[in-house]
């Protein structure tokens, strides 16, 4: 079956509960954007399908994928997929709209996910800590970032188990070209689970408080193709620095400033190539293993490259 | 947050023969905040790079207040580093090291021209590190990488030029389109530099042909 005739198939199933569509009608339709007018066959489908949509009178979220597919949540980098998830709800969040019944956080062995169910939907809801199977839920995509979206015709079913949830981790070999503020000997708000870092001894939330130190660096580490944010926290910047957090306080203490400390980790850190892993929070990557890099791999292999185009 | 931070600019690896060869300067709007760019002869825009190489002199040459240049060697040419009262840190590791060092840099391609009309591209450090021969024979190879990664995007782009009608699947490359308009040299020079680069590191044979010299 031709690329266009398997989309056409699909389109045809989506709405065959609908409308009286004719598949002849959905190919010709898609044939003629991708063969005379060069669209992209995603583009394409995507605009034949708003076509039926609007002939039909009826919402994105009414139609079902016809084919949602099992998928991990680490294999989502598609938006608007129809996919099915077997996955843990680790944590709800306060919806910030009345357009949303539930938000918060789905986890799978290979990774989390935000989740979005709309209020209109009419779904049954989702409790913290069980796992379901969610059956027809449609990706999205937000300045890079993923989630799902459960609507009407997602189909939720409770499963008597546990799942162990993965973390999204990261993998990056790269040259650590800058330190940013906020690194070194920091103090943060003692309050209870607050932990915010001070600013001249001030907390956001709870203004000036006695700060308990700690050690923790926001670095960049850059491959030459992207500028990946790290965060390493105390142990990950003890081991990182051979620097303990009493050392860094005495440091400090004799110096009568903190920021010596993060001018000696700068002047150790900056420059020097690294492989970090560790698990992905919004833009940043959580340094959990860390590697100083040595010298180069074989460069054999390059230069046969070189010589050869 | 600031926008700024949402797009940190990536520190391109490029050698410095094609470095210095990188005299056309862009911005790709017009809103005074935007970032410059120097463009790469093999096609692409770099705003920010990361090198590595032997630091071989340096030199206050200011006036009345301190302004610093170092000279950095890599196996294709030198890069001409400058660091003055605004970079106070890279200034004072550009004072203090003892050449010849292995350095690795940060920072940012700047053009000015001269009295006679050429225009000369340097580094303004963000930081400058000493390091090990390691490092520096790591960035050899990476730059390496990059480099010849750029040619070929390049090439591709070249090749599209020259048979339009069949249907390519290049992706379109600006930066190739542009450096194409503004530069004359041909991209294998660079190729030319990568192998040089490459061949100059001890772990490498020579060219078999030189190797029965």
């Amino acid at each position: 079956m031709s690329d266009v005739r398997q989309h056409a198939d699909d389109i045809h199933e989506q709405f065959s509960d609908h409308i009286d569509v004719d598949i002849e009608d959905v190919e010709e339709r898609l044939t003629t954007l991708v063969d005379e007018y060069k669209v992209p066959i995603d583009e394409a489908r995507r605009s034949v399908t708003n076509h039926y949509l609007e002939e039909a009178g009826l919402e994105r979220d009414d139609i079902s994928g016809g084919d949602s597919e099992a998928a991990n949540i680490e294999d989502v980098d598609e938006p608007e997929e129809w996919i099915d998830l077997t996955a843990k709800v680790i944590e709800l969040w306060d919806p910030r709209s009345d357009a949303v019944a539930q938000v918060g956080l789905l986890g799978d062995p290979t990774g989390t996910i935000k989740f979005t169910k709309w209020a209109k939907s009419d779904l049954p809801a989702l409790e913290e800590g069980s796992v379901y199977e969610l059956r027809n839920v449609v990706t999205d995509e937000y300045q890079g970032r993923y989630s799902v979206k459960l609507n009407s015709t997602t189909v939720i079913e409770e499963l008597d188990e546990d799942l162990e949830v993965g973390n999204d981790t990261s993998e990056i070999e790269g040259a650590l070209v800058d330190m940013q503020s906020g690194s070194g000997l920091i103090k943060r708000c003692p309050e209870e689970d607050c932990t915010r870092v001070l600013q001249n001894g001030r907390c956001n939330e709870h203004g000036e408080v006695e700060g308990e130190f700690d050690l923790r660096i926001k670095a960049v580490v850059d491959d030459g193709i992207d500028a990946h944010e790290v965060i390493f926290d105390k142990d990950a910047t003890e081991e990182l620095t051979g620097l303990s957090l009493e050392e860094a306080k005495e440091m400090a203490m004799d110096a009568l400033d903190t920021t010596i400390v993060a001018d000696e980790i700068r002047e150790d850190i900056v420059g020097t190539y690294y492989r970090i892993e560790g698990p992905t929070f919004g833009r940043y990557v959580l340094a959990d293993d860390v590697e100083e890099l040595g010298g180069p791999a074989d460069p054999e292999e390059l230069l046969i490259k070189a010589r050869s185009m | 947050m600031s926008q700024a931070e949402l797009t940190r600019e990536v520190a391109r690896r490029v050698f410095a023969s094609e470095f210095n060869d990188s005299t056309y300067a862009f911005k790709e709007s017009d809103d005074e905040r935007a970032p410059n760019y120097a463009l790469l002869p093999t096609g692409d825009r770099a705003n920010r790079v990361f090198v590595a190489g032997t630091l071989t002199e340096t030199e206050d040459v200011g006036d009345e207040s301190e302004y610093w240049r170092g000279r950095v060697v890599d196996p294709t040419g030198t890069f001409f580093v400058y660091a003055g009262q605004y970079q106070p840190e890279a200034a004072s590791v550009l004072r203090e090291t003892e050449p010849p060092a292995y350095v690795s840099i940060v920072g940012k391609p700047r053009t000015y021209e001269t009295d006679d009309g050429t225009i000369n591209v340097s580094l303004r450090p963000e930081s400058i590190s000493v390091v090990d021969d390691e490092t520096r024979d790591r960035w050899v190879v990476e730059t390496a990488e990059r480099t010849l990664d750029r040619i070929e995007a390049f090439e591709a782009w070249e090749s599209e030029q020259e048979a339009p009608e069949s249907a390519s699947t290049a992706p379109t490359n600006e930066y190739a389109q542009m450096a194409h308009e503004q530069y004359d040299s041909p991209v294998v020079n660079y190729r030319n530099d990568v192998i040089q680069a490459l061949e100059s590191l001890e772990t490498v044979e020579k060219d078999d042909a030189e190797a029965t010299v």
